[in-house]
């Protein structure tokens, strides 16, 4: 195969998966109203967007929701990781094949499953059914971070920790815990994308009671074009950006 | 097993873990199987009798014609998916490795920003002012702006350009492993390309491709707000439909029973997959 053809392929399809990105990008500094012509320079969607008491809110609900699901899920996933790795017990292949099915199945059908559980329990809608979503869909993606921590570690040196006699708990908290924080930093940061830029789950277990961004955001494109969208989706790509980069950094250093 | 003053820790763990899933993933998943074989019902969604009313309403022509529609457009998506993908990862796999890196982040980008944002961006594309049309007509290729936006185009476009990486991935994950020596074996074996080709790269590939169409063949079918934001009324996801009967029709037992349709076709394709997997595994390779 000649060398240049493959490269103007790549170089080809990463063009067509950039261009509507960097549209976006360059639209929201447009000062045109109409949203389809260029009509000079202008941060006033940012402005417009800022000025948006509930837009502002949304944000806020939102950053505050994923970082809440991040976390949570963080703990969670890295228990379970732990006791699929170390432990032996009944129904390990069940576990297994639960994380296997969240991770797999399409997104909606996980969302109503929730949907007819939060309603049949009575739980009304809000943060915290949207806690429990996230940290849900979230949780596999952690487990799998920290297990393949896990997998490269020299089982050695947690049997040294009980031989010395420390306790399965402190044994987790001084040797376990340091060996998997990058995979715990890196899931972290995951957790936290994937919670905020989820539209499909959260459209099904959300209430009026707590308003996120991106359902914010869907009620606004539907009805024609709304150019403080072009300028959300900027910050929002730079955020997702910057934590994409983080986490990379995170477990390239790690591996060093 | 290990001494007693271990066992809290591990028992705490095992609790916590078995308690969500088992409330948060088995329990809802039971209760969407229940819901499909009940009687709708206006107050508390469900009730008794049981029965398979439900599933008799997925064969309505009306919603089998929007079923079959949706299949028809996921599978457009898979395809050229495949079309643009297989190429792609063959060629990604061929780039020097420190520079593969760097492409794969490049490639993943996108798939973290936010999908519903860059569903918007196209919208700003293919509109009838949008820019791909200002961009033709400048040009003199046509005269009249073309209806882009609203069709059933603009729907398996919206999809491919969410889904394509996750066909990417795994293929390129299958390319990564593809031997080199393999290839070499099947040349001085007397094979040419096309053969090469079709009797070592494609069967070696399969579990990749197998793995690409699940990821792209099903959200295919869910992703319900692409149609909503670039495929107007007619254009129709089997995830609108789900989402319809749940949330403005109040019909549970029909939303649930085409969504374990869903599912059972996301069984389907990860029994196949296993099954490809297990094929080349048997050969030794």
């Amino acid at each position: 195969m000649s060398r240049w053809l493959p490269r103007t392929y790549l170089t080809l399809i990463y063009l067509l998966l950039y261009v509507p990105i960097l549209v976006l990008v360059v639209f929201s500094f447009n000062d045109s109203r109409t949203g389809y012509e260029w009509g000079g320079l202008s941060l006033r969607w940012y402005e417009a967007l800022f000025n948006n008491r509930a837009m502002v809110q949304a944000m806020w609900n939102s950053l505050w929701l994923a970082l809440s699901a991040a976390t949570v899920s963080t703990i969670i996933g890295a228990l379970t990781a732990l006791a699929l790795h170390r432990y032996r017990f009944r129904g390990k292949k069940v576990l297994n094949g639960m994380l296997f099915i969240v991770m797999m199945s399409p997104e909606i059908v996980l969302a109503i499953s929730l949907l007819a559980l939060f309603l049949l329990v009575g739980l009304q809608l809000g943060y915290v059914s949207l806690l429990l979503a996230h940290v849900t869909f979230c949780l596999p993606f952690v487990v799998i971070t920290v297990m393949a921590r896990l997998s490269g570690f020299d089982e050695r040196l947690p049997e040294a920790a009980r031989d010395l006699g420390a306790s399965d708990f402190t044994m987790t908290r001084t040797v376990l815990i340091p060996v998997i924080m990058p995979a715990l930093l890196a899931g972290w940061l995951l957790g936290f994308t994937l919670s905020l830029d989820d539209v499909v789950v959260s459209t099904f277990v959300s209430g009026p009671s707590y308003e996120i961004l991106p359902l914010r955001i869907y009620s606004m494109v539907r009805v024609g074009l709304k150019p403080e969208v072009n300028a959300l989706g900027t910050l929002l790509l730079v955020f997702s950006l910057v934590m994409l980069m983080l986490s990379q950094w995170i477990l390239l250093r790690s591996k060093r | 097993m290990r001494s007693a003053r271990q066992q809290p820790f591990r028992t705490a763990v095992l609790i916590l873990v078995w308690g969500w899933l088992l409330f948060l993933v088995f329990t809802p998943n039971l209760l969407v199987v229940g819901a499909s074989v009940m009687t709708r019902d206006p107050g508390t969604f469900i009730s008794l009798p049981l029965n398979l009313d439900a599933y008799r309403q997925l064969l309505n022509p009306l919603y089998l014609e929007v079923f079959l529609h949706s299949l028809y457009m996921a599978a457009m998506t898979t395809l050229i998916c495949l079309l643009i993908g297989y190429p792609f990862a063959w060629s990604l796999s061929k780039v020097a490795r420190q520079h593969q890196v760097l492409l794969i982040f490049l490639l993943i980008v996108p798939f973290w920003t936010n999908s519903l944002v860059r569903t918007y961006a196209l919208k700003l594309i293919l509109a009838t002012n949008g820019l791909l049309n200002s961009a033709l007509m400048s040009l003199g290729l046509i005269e009249e702006p073309l209806q882009m936006l609203y069709t059933e185009g603009a729907v398996i476009i919206g999809l491919v350009y969410l889904l394509l990486p996750f066909m990417i991935l795994p293929l390129y994950a299958v390319f990564d492993d593809l031997r080199d020596d393999l290839l070499r074996a099947s040349h001085d074996l007397g094979a040419g390309r096309f053969s090469t080709f079709i009797h070592v790269i494609v069967p070696l590939t399969l579990p990749g491709v197998l793995a690409g169409v699940m990821l792209v063949l099903l959200p295919a079918m869910g992703l319900f707000f692409v149609p909503d934001i670039l495929g107007g009324s007619r254009n129709l996801l089997v995830g609108n439909v789900i989402k319809n009967q749940f949330l403005d029709a109040r019909n549970w037992p029909f939303g649930a029973a085409a969504s374990i349709v869903l599912t059972l076709a996301m069984a389907f394709l990860m029994f196949a997959h296993r099954l490809s997997k297990r094929r080349i595994g048997e050969e030794g390779v």
